[in-house]
This record gives structure tokens, sequence and C-alpha cells, in this order.
């Protein structure tokens, strides 16, 4: 099978998921593999294309990997002649690309399973496994955990897969952006009649009741406007002095990277998990890996 | 009044928004059918539309999949199928559940828009569809508008 879009999971699913990364975060693995995974990128990343060779290696899988710089995309090649030819290479492919979609055609014309590794502002739905695996290893549950949402909603493919997977286990979910990057509408109203969720959202930096404070990045290029983005970043760093009224056990998590986001001072607070995080990132992977090849 | 002569065998497609009659014809590829003669009258008064456009197919009873798609631009146009002069079938269009290989998705940054690949659409409960590929939803008309 192929892992797309978090909407391709339901909850069972996700749970089989979390579970067997469990597993394998704990060191037992319960199904060794002996083939090949692609990593084809056609924009850059650190933590996904790494976790997802390191997670091939830790099933004893090999990996290879395909640079959009360094191959015939140069030449002209297609992006449907390219999935093709190294469908014959590796037995599951993660691709991502910066156009929506991608990850789906690509899968229409393998033969092979795809994972997404990111479409453009649509799906990354392994980030959001790693998210939820996180939620609930450090708090225990998903369900009515208040869960707020930081940034750049718009276009952030992050929180396009991560606030349909809380709305689906049932977290009370807060959506915190500036003016004019909030979350798409008819993304917020389908889970809203879907899991009957409740979204509250904000434009305001106050998070006084969250217990998982989510960040991602306010990407500048969007604002036509060099001093209102600028304006508008320093407004939504995260500082200590924002922690004041905030819960004692509040976690801060990031996708990662982050750029001016979260303050320095933060990092060395015990509220901030995002390395870990970012850690989780493998044994998530293996869990994925198995699962696709297995299905 | 503009007078079309009766049909004796063949399709009419009735209460259709006035202007569409064209992107209906282009829509069902009449030019591609053997058919006979094809009539488009454009602005017919209509107590129900106050404009409509008709069109009418001589010698081809066109599929129920086929004029579905004319829900796609005018949603409330009706077919009748006409056989040795009388009406032998009536039927309104309905939005199809599947579009495949028909329209285009109008996010530009869909990856279907770079590799001009087959496109698919699905409908929703809202009467949106969205694209099988960028998961993106769009009114019915912005899928066929060029």
């Amino acid at each position: 099978m192929d892992l797309i879009s978090i909407r391709d999971l339901d909850k069972k699913e996700i749970e089989k998921i979390l579970s067997s990364a469990e597993d394998m975060a704990n060191g037992k693995p319960k199904k060794k593999h002996d083939g090949i995974l692609a990593t084809l990128f056609f924009e850059p990343s650190t933590r996904t294309r790494l976790s997802f060779q390191s997670a091939a290696l830790r099933l004893g899988m090999n990996y290879i990997d395909f640079s959009a710089e360094t191959s015939s995309i140069k030449k002209g090649e297609t992006f449907v002649d390219t999935i093709k030819v190294i469908s014959g290479y590796a037995d599951v492919l993660v691709i991502r690309h910066p156009k929506e979609g991608s990850a789906r055609l690509g899968a229409d014309v393998s033969g092979k399973p795809v994972i997404n590794g990111g479409d453009g502002g649509n799906q990354h739905p392994t980030q959001a496994l790693i998210d939820i695996f996180t939620m609930r290893k450090i708090k225990g549950k998903i369900s009515n955990l208040n869960v707020s949402l930081v940034g750049d909603l718009k276009h952030a493919r992050t929180m396009q897969s991560l606030v349909y997977a809380l709305a689906m286990f049932g977290a009370k979910i807060t959506l915190i952006s500036p003016k004019g990057l909030e979350l798409d509408i008819a993304l917020v109203k389908e889970i809203e009649e879907k899991f009957n969720a409740k979204i509250k959202t904000k434009n305001d930096l106050v998070f006084d009741d969250a217990d998982v404070l989510y960040v991602c990045r306010i990407q500048e290029e969007r604002f036509a406007d060099p001093y209102e983005a600028k304006r508008v970043k320093e407004q939504f760093m995260i500082r200590n002095e924002h922690m004041k009224n905030a819960k004692k056990d509040l976690i801060v998590l990031s996708p990662l990277p982050k750029i001016n986001e979260i303050a320095e001072d933060i990092d060395s607070s015990d509220k901030a998990r995002y390395f870990e995080q970012a850690h989780y990132g493998v044994p998530v992977r293996m869990a994925i890996i198995d699962y696709v090849l297995m299905k | 009044m503009l007078n079309v002569e009766p049909l004796e065998n063949g399709t009419v497609i009735d209460h259709i928004k006035s202007g569409k009659g064209k992107k209906v014809l282009e829509m069902l590829g009449i030019s591609e059918l053997n058919v006979g003669r094809v009539a488009l009258v454009m602005n017919v008064p209509s107590k129900r539309l106050n404009k409509k456009d008709i069109v009418k197919i001589e010698g081809a009873f066109v599929s129920e999949n086929q004029t579905n798609l004319v829900a796609l631009i005018s949603p409330n146009s009706t077919i009748n199928i006409i056989k040795n002069g009388k009406v032998s079938e009536k039927r309104n269009v309905i939005l199809p559940k599947v579009l495949d290989g028909i329209g285009k998705c109008p996010n530009p940054n869909c990856m279907t828009n770079l590799e001009h690949s087959k496109m698919k659409f699905l409908l929703l409960k809202n009467e949106e569809y969205t694209c099988h590929y960028c998961e993106r939803s769009f009114n019915a008309e912005e899928l066929v508008r060029n």
C-alpha cells in the first residue's frame, strides 16, 4: 500500500503504526526487511530524508538516494518517467516534491509502495504520525489534550496533516496564526463535520490553557511586504516571557527547522521537546516502512 | 421567434444556463460524434430561467454518463431523448461521482499542471469536487472553465 495523505488512514491503522513504532523505539522490530528503499527528494530535506534512510538501515534494508540536482531531471526527464525507472531499482519509494499531488501521481505510476515525504503545501503524513507519537509518549494521550498550533497554518503542509490526525484522536485544537495565514477554512469545516471537532482560532499568541504548543515557521517569502514579514515574525517568536502564564507541564514541539520562531532560551527549558520529537522520526518511520511493505 | 424543426430521433438538452450552450457542445465532444444536424439556440425566453440555451442533436441518443457532464456547467439542464417523434425518456442531469480524465485542476501548484497528466476529481457531499492529487476542493464549474 501507499501512504500519501493522512486521509488514507483511519484511527485503527494509525494506532497500529504507533504501536509498532513503540516496539521499534524499544529496539524490538517485529519484522526485518531486506529490500531497498529509495529516497527521492526534489527539494531540500534534512530530517525526513535522513530519518527514512536511518529507518531503512535499522530495519535491515539498504537505501538508494536520488537528487534532482544531479539527475536526468536536469536534462528534462519528466517526474513520471523518473518514478517509473526508479520503481525498478527499489522496493519502496519516499518522495518529496514542491508540487502538490506529486506523491499521489508517483504512486499511480509506480508498482511499488510510495510514501509521501511532503508534497508542496498539501500533506506530510509521516510528520503528523511522528507528532502524534511524541504527544502520546510524553502526555500519555491525545484525546482532550489542549493542543495549540502556531505559525503559518495556511502554507505549512505539516499542519494540514497534523490538524486532521489530532481531530481524529479527539484533541482540543486551538489555531493561532497571523491574520491572512489562517488554516484553510475548508479543512476546518471538514474536520469539524467528520470528527465533531471543536476548533478555536486566534490571531494573538496566547496559549495559557495549552498542554502542547506546536510551532511552525512563518514563511517570510509569502509576504509581499518585507517589513510586515519581519514584524509578524517577531510578534510570533516564542520566548520565555510567553511561558509566564503557561501550564507547568506544557511541552513545545516543532517539525523543525526552527529559524527565528523559537528563541534560543527555550531550547534549554524542560518544555522544549522538539529534538526528542525529531529523534522519534526514526522508529515511527521504521513502523511506516514496515506497514506499507506488509500491507 | 426563431424556430428549429422538431426532432424525429435524437437528444434535446434543454434549460441550459444562458450562454453555456457552446460549452455544452464542446464538453460532449459533439463535433467528434457521428451525428446528424446539430442546433444550438441561445437566449431563448424561459419562465424558470428567464433566458436559456437549447441544444438539439439529430440522430444520436446521448448516454446518461455523457449528459451528466452537463451538470458541471449547467446543473438545472434537462435531457429529452426523442424516438419516432416522441419523448421516450426525460431526465435531469446529476453531477458525476468521479471525473476521470475530464477538466483541469485550478490549483496552479498541483502536479497535474506541471506534468499534464490525466486528471481525476471526486465528488464531495457539498457538491464540490476534490482533486485526487492535490486534495484541494473546487466548485464544479471551475474544473471546466478553460
